[in-house]
This record gives structure tokens, sequence and C-alpha cells, in this order.
């Protein structure tokens, strides 16, 4: 087991480095800035004096190491800054909205994933068949389709006149459980939708690459059901890529909210963001993207280490 | 509407696929020279009607203000008009004829797209074959440089750089062709990375052949293959993030039309029954399934995959 701890570590620290390495990448963004933050924020106002004062008082007169270090502090300290348009605390901002977004993701997980799986088997234990051809078919469909398209029409077909869902989830106050489900239904159905053919034909690929191994004849010859083939033999070992796959798609349903949120006016992380990009209010959009791709690096290292385990020629070593 | 007539429809529309497919691949067969002909009927009839659509977009777009019945920017009536005589589609927000606007979209939002795809591909090929060709310290600063790149999520990264050059079409543009470019690198490398081990490669370098040659004449044929189906994938996926962008107001901005920005326009419409503004979605849809279905075509018969 000690190897796989150490190789486990080793992934973990190049998934710091690698959040390191996205922060300066996110740091450096206000420094393109045509002129700088003082003129930005300041705005027509700004004189030369105004800029000035400006500019000590946010310590932009010191050198760039230094203010990305003082930067870096004070987000591991929880302070994001604050927004341009304003004024009002980014980290209380996001805090607001990240709870909504990660369960509108979850959401739209927990029907994805399980749904995902069940089609990639079948499709792989009825292969070549016209269930098979035509899940195919509409999973090439499903994934060439806009976001926003797949969200009108769901509107169009269960909101609107005579429908059952709204069309709208913008809640004010905290939502029960029930009614965030059936408020929040459209947006995780949009979502599903979008991922689920991917997952389903990488899952259905995966079983049939190992359907030609020596095994898994053995297992026919003796005669085993089809079903149990794939289930008991199959997918045990086929269960790297397929973990791999789930959490990159997981990873998109994080930035693939951005879109469906603006759709159904759900006051999540993605609408903050498009709005703050309109009105180019560095701070706030620099907090979103870095909780965006924390989220995301955060999701690829737990789908490697994940990977990982599942192997148990790495677990268990010679 | 009820799900007994969406099922309805689903069926005629696939049947309406098949049947052009069919047509589409029973005439070019007819038509075109031998080894052509003898391609051309191992497509399936999803990919010989994807070439069918295709072509229609290819065309209306080029014979753009040949086909409109209004200009593309004209406000000819009062907003949100119905479907008549007149305006065969309605009219939008503003009052402009939505079918001119749909068919110069075609031209404005393909054509951007196209451009995008391309500039990626030139970035990120040649950045790709350089460095699987030169290898040692710039191989190593531009795969790292794009491990990082990549390390944010696209359509965030791509947001991220629009806040700091401003929203217009051509940052638009540079800003996905900078981040697509990366994906190109990837698989560049990795295909160069083959090829550049490969004898005839070695012979040419003690031929004493440039760097320039080299690549362009020994290792570029080899791995055009490749290159050219994702080519079409890539298409779509700067084709969808071109449109989401639209559709957020960051992407393309008015007056030129853009299938994006008039679903979002146009939206409204939907809450009274009225699907005008699916029509635009749809066609940034039709097309993305299209070239997708030629695509799946090309790289299946390449891989010579069977099961």
């Amino acid at each position: 087991m000690a190897h796989v701890w150490g190789m486990i570590l080793k992934r973990l620290a190049l998934g710091v480095v690698t959040l390191f390495v996205v922060s300066i990448l996110i740091f450096m963004a206000t420094e393109l800035l045509p002129g700088d933050f003082a003129q930005e924020i300041l705005g027509q106002s700004a004189t030369p004096e105004t800029v000035k004062a400006l500019r000590e008082q946010l310590g932009l007169d010191q050198p760039l190491l230094t203010r990305y270090l003082s930067w870096l502090g004070d987000i591991l300290r929880g302070d994001l800054g604050n927004s341009l348009a304003n004024g009002n605390s980014v980290s209380e901002l996001i805090g607001k909205r990240l709870g909504n977004t990660l369960y509108l993701a979850l959401y739209a997980a927990a029907i994805a994933v399980p749904l995902s799986l069940t089609l990639g088997i079948l499709a792989a234990l009825y292969r070549n068949t016209f269930f098979d051809r035509f899940a195919n078919a509409a999973a090439l469909t499903s994934i060439s389709f806009p976001e926003f398209f797949v969200a009108y029409i769901l509107i169009f077909w269960l909101a609107g006149a005579g429908g059952i869902f709204p069309s709208m989830s913008n809640f004010r106050t905290d939502p029960t459980l029930s009614e965030f489900l059936y408020r929040a239904f459209l947006p995780a159905l949009t979502l599903t939708l979008v991922v689920t053919a991917h997952m389903m034909r990488m899952t259905r690929a995966a079983i049939i690459n190992l359907l030609a191994s020596p095994y898994i004849e053995m297992a026919r010859l003796k005669g085993m059901s089809p079903i149990r083939v794939i289930v008991k033999h199959a997918l045990p070992n086929a269960l790297a890529p397929i973990i791999n796959v789930i959490a990159l798609n997981l990873a998109y349903l994080i930035t693939g909210v951005v879109v469906v949120e603006v759709v159904f006016v759900y006051p999540g992380l993605g609408q903050l963001m498009v709005d703050s990009v309109s009105a180019r209010d560095m701070p706030v959009v620099q907090g979103v993207a870095l909780v965006f791709a924390g989220a995301y690096v955060l999701l690829n290292l737990t789908a490697d280490v994940l990977a990982t385990l599942s192997n148990p020629r790495l677990v268990h070593g010679r | 509407m009820g799900f007994l007539t969406g099922l309805a429809w689903l069926v005629a529309i696939v049947i309406g696929v098949i049947a052009i497919g069919w047509t589409f691949r029973a005439f070019t067969v007819a038509i075109s020279p031998k080894p052509l002909a003898k391609e051309l009927r191992t497509a399936p009839l999803t990919a010989s009607f994807g070439m069918v659509i295709i072509l229609i977009y290819i065309i209306v777009a080029i014979f753009a203000p040949a086909i409109a019945p209004f200009s593309e920017t004209e406000i000819v009536g009062r907003e949100y008009e119905p479907w008549d005589d007149t305006f065969l589609l309605g009219t939008d927000n503003l009052g402009r004829d939505m079918l001119s606007r749909l068919i110069y979209a075609a031209r404005n939002t393909v054509g951007i797209a196209f451009i995008t795809t391309a500039l990626a591909f030139i970035l990120g090929s040649v950045a790709g074959l350089l460095a699987a060709t030169v290898g040692g310290w710039i191989d190593q600063l531009l795969s790292r440089a794009v491990d990082v790149l990549m390390a944010i999520p696209a359509l965030i990264f791509a947001l991220l750089l629009l806040t700091i050059v401003g929203t217009s079409i051509i940052n638009m543009i540079l800003v996905i062709a900078l981040i697509d470019s990366t994906r190109v690198f990837r698989l560049a490398r990795a295909v160069a990375m083959n090829i550049v081990v490969m004898d005839y490669v070695e012979a040419a370098k003690l031929r004493g052949e440039g760097l320039w040659r080299l690549i362009s004449r020994e290792i570029l044929p080899n791995a055009l293959a490749p290159l050219v189906a994702e080519f079409g994938l890539r298409f779509c996926f700067v084709f969808l993030t071109i449109s989401a962008l639209s559709f957020l107001g960051l992407g393309i901005q008015p007056p030129t039309a853009d299938w994006g920005s008039m679903v979002r326009d146009n939206a409204t419409l939907m809450t009274f029954g009225d699907i005008t503004p699916l029509l635009p979605a749809g066609a940034i849809a039709l097309l993305t399934v299209c070239v997708n279905w030629v695509v799946d075509w090309q790289l299946h018969r390449a891989s010579g995959l069977k099961e």
C-alpha cells in the first residue's frame, strides 16, 4: 500500500502547484488591464492626484511580487477584495451564490451519473443492435446541441402555457428541499441531457474495449449470461476510464452552469460572473474564476486518485 | 404541446433525415467518378445527410444578400409581428425581418467560427509541430505553458480574458483562438512525436534539410489526416462557444445578425408559445450535428474500427 500513498501524495502536491500557477495567471489578469486598477475604479473622475492617492491606498505602488503575495495571503484568509461596481465584499457575493451553484450541479449529477452508467452498460450489452445505434445517434446529437437550445426546448415543452414546471427558478428566500427540487428541475434536466451523452458513449467504449480479452472469453465459455459477464468481469476493469470521464463531466457541469443559469434566471455563480464580465468588474470575475478553476482542479485530482485506487495492480504492487 | 405530438414530430424528423440522406447518397454515387463513388457508398445515411446540410449552409452563407428578402439591419415593420406573407418568419424585437437576419447570421456566425478555428489551427499546429521537431527547452516551455492554460476551464478562461480586453468581435476571435489552440497543440505534438522518430525524418535531417522544410515537407503531410478530422470537431466546439458567448451578450455585438444573440433578444416570445426564437438555436444545433456526423464517419473510416 505504501507506494500508492506516495503516488497519491505526489498527485496532491502537483494539484497544489497547479492551483498556485492558476492563481498567478488570474492575478496577472489585472496587470494586463489597460491603464491600471486605480484608473479603472475612478473611471471618469480620475485626476492624477486621486489616482495617485488611490494607488497608495490599494498598495499599487508596491512591486509586483509584494502585491501578489499580499493578494494571495488575503485569499487564503478568505478576503477576495471589493466589487468595483457596488463596493460589496466579493467573498460575501460569492458565498451567497456558491451553495446554489453547487446544489444545482449535484442535482444534475445525481440524475446524470446513474442514468448514463446504466445506458452505457445496456448499449455495450446490446451492441450493434437498433437500441445501440439509436442511443449512439442520440448521444452524438445531444453533444452537438447548444445548452440554451436544450433549455428552451424544455421550457417550451414542460413549462410555459399549461406546463408543469416553472420556467424561471429564481427563489428569493431559502427554499425547502422539495421546493428546490421542483424549481430547479428544468435547469438540472438541461445539464443532465448535455452531459449524459458523453458519459454514456465513454462507458460503452471502455467496456467494449475489454470484450476481446481472454478472461471475458473464458467467462463466456463457462456459460455465464452476457449481463453477468459485463457487470461482474468487464465493468470493474473498465472503472478507471469511466471514473475519469465522470469527473471530467462533473467539471464540465461546473462551467456548464453559466449558460443554464442565465437562461433560467437561477441565482448562482455563473450569472454573477456574466454580469460582472459585461460590467468589467475585475475583482468579482477574478474571484469567481478562482472558485471555478479551483473546483475544476480538485475534481480532476479526485478522479486521478480514485482511478489509481480502482486499479488493484497499482494498489497491491509486487 | 402534448407528448404524442412531440413524438410524432420526432418520428417525422427521423424519417426525413433518412430519406434525404439516402437520396443524396444515391445521387452523388451516381454522378461522381468511380474511386470517389466507392468511398461515398460507405457513408452512413447520417453522414450523407450531414453533407447535404453543410452544403446548404455554405450556399446560404455565400449568397446571403441574394436570398434574403430584406437587409440585415433595416427596421421594416412593427416589433414581434407574426408570420405572414411579407415577413415569412415575422419580425424581431426591433422590427427587423427574422428570415433575413437568420440568413445573414449564417454568414456572420459560421464565418467567424470558421476564421477562429482556422486561426487556432495555424497557431496550435505550428507550435505543436515545432515543439515535437525541435524538442529540448522549446518543447518544455510550450508544453508547460499549455498545461497551465488548460488548467482553467475554457469558458471561464474566455470570460476572464474578455473582461480584460473588452467585448468585441476581434477580441473574441483572438481569445477563443488562443484558448482553442492549446487543444490543437496537444494533438499536433502527440502526432508529430511519433513521426519525428521515423527513419525518413532522420534521413532528411542528415540530408541537411532545414527546420521549416523538415516540418512542412516531411512531418506535416504525415500528420495531416488526424489534424483534418480534429478540425471538424474543433469547429463544433468553437462554434458552440461563440454561440454561447453571443447568447450571453459577450460575443458578436449588435447590430450584426447572429444566431446566439437572436435567441437571447427574442426569448420573451417563448413565453407566449411562439417557436420563432427556437429557429436560430435550431440552426446552430443542426449545423453542429451535421458536422459531427460527417466527422464521425471519417474517424470511423480512418481508425478502421469494426466493433
